[in-house]
């Protein structure tokens, strides 16, 4: 069977995998990050977005094997060792910008890059579009919103730091 | 998902090997489009090549042409400040396709050739009357598309890059699916020096095409004006759940016109 190196939240794993395996099942069912989500399975909801070298994929739509060497980050990833959370997820905490929680894993990685990737600043207009491939059934986005509005110069400030 | 063989080929001579000596193994460029296929088992392929070893990315500009890699990301045309600015049309058709993950993982070489109905890029190559280079030859935009999911390319052959002439005005208005988000209407206009050619997605039965009675009046009269007597017949045109051959007639029309108005 094949296998696939890569390094998921800090830590270098090699895993025997099919050619078939996605890297979501990789995360889910062979590392036990279940944090990962599965909701559509066709590339439409977002739960499944992890950070591969840094940018925000789906990992259904993406093989295990293609990711060999590359460095993942998923939600487990983000909080500090001594359980301090990341901005972005305080501030969906602090913003009440989840309800069930199922697509919240995959809305803050989205976020993360997006707010990443757009250091000069983010308009609600471009926090809405880059939100394009999360789906959300409970909130309405209003707050999910706020809450990366509210996490960019967290984020920022603590980057120039 | 039925398994496969998976190889990444770290040679062009060797993924073309991997491709040609069986008619079953299928290339993997960004998979936004494949992964979905194979997981709904509409494919079977008994060897998967990944073609991203194959150094195939990137963006640049040589003299009046762009020339981008078969493999370079949708996300990555969208924001390369030479494309913004020489083909705007074009980095704004590769900002709204699909979602910001998406983006960071389909490939243009992909999309032309998987050639989808629906899919984006084409109208641009072939409004912009670029050229398709693969692992052993060069290939006319007006012969590369040749009908739905169906192109130029032989068994094994691999688009390495694609070769777009500078024109002078684009741009690219799309009337889309809001939740597939592909075309059920897009035109892609371009001004060349030589005339102007403007080319229609997601509403042929073949496929993209051109409307060459429109490039007659455009090129007479690049304005919006020029074409708002131009009634485009719905015979041959796509009528599915999400807009009869009828209403894609009316969208060509109203769409166009959005365009021209963007690049004028």
């Amino acid at each position: 069977m094949p296998q696939v190196t890569l390094t998921v939240n800090g830590k270098q794993h090699t895993v025997e995998v099919e050619g078939r395996t996605l890297l979501v099942e990789l995360l889910r069912e062979k590392l036990g990050l279940t944090g990962t989500h599965i909701g559509c399975d066709t590339s439409q909801c977002g739960a499944c977005v992890v950070h591969v070298d840094g940018i925000s994929v789906k990992s259904c739509t993406q093989l295990a094997l293609q990711a060999d060497g590359a460095t993942i980050t998923t939600i487990e990833g983000l909080a500090a060792a001594d359980g301090t959370l990341h901005p972005m997820q305080e501030m969906f905490r602090e913003h009440h910008a989840l309800q069930c929680g199922f697509c919240t894993p995959g809305m803050v990685m989205t976020a993360i890059d997006l707010v990443e990737s757009h250091p000069a600043g983010l308009s609600e207009k471009e926090i809405r579009e880059g939100l394009e491939g999360n789906l959300c059934r409970c909130t309405g986005y209003h707050n999910i919103v706020k809450a990366i509005a509210a996490a960019h110069p967290l984020m920022h400030a603590k980057a120039a730091e | 998902m039925y398994d496969f063989t998976y190889e990444k080929p770290s040679s062009l001579a060797d993924a073309v090997k991997a491709l040609s000596g069986d008619m079953d193994a299928k290339a993997l460029a960004g998979g936004q489009t494949f992964i979905p296929v194979l997981k709904q088992r509409l494919n079977k392929p008994s060897t998967v090549v990944d073609l991203s070893k194959l150094g195939l990315s990137g963006i640049t500009v040589a003299g009046d042409k762009i020339v981008i890699g078969a493999m370079t990301r949708h996300a990555d045309v969208a924001s390369n400040p030479d494309i913004q600015a020489k083909i705007p049309g074009l980095a704004y058709l590769a900002s709204m396709i699909g979602d910001e993950a998406v983006r960071h993982r389909g490939t243009i070489g992909g999309s032309l050739a998987n050639n989808d109905p629906a899919a984006c890029y084409p109208s641009a190559i072939l409004a912009l009357g670029g050229t398709i280079k693969t692992d052993r030859r060069s290939i006319a935009a007006d012969d590369f598309f040749q009908g739905m999911f169906t192109t130029a390319l032989e068994q094994g052959e691999i688009i390495t890059s694609i070769e777009l002439p500078i024109p002078q005005k684009s741009a690219y208005e799309k009337f889309r699916n809001p939740a597939s988000r592909y075309a059920i209407v897009g035109v892609f206009v371009a001004k060349h020096a030589s005339g102007v050619r403007l080319a229609i997605t997601g509403a042929g039965q073949g496929g993209v095409f051109r409307h060459t009675e429109m490039e007659k009046a455009l090129s007479a009269n690049f304005s919006p004006d020029a074409i708002s007597g131009i009634v485009t017949p719905a015979d041959g045109l796509n009528g599915d759940i999400h807009a009869s051959a009828e209403y894609r007639a009316h969208l060509i029309g109203v769409v166009s016109k959005r365009a021209v108005a963007k690049a004028a």
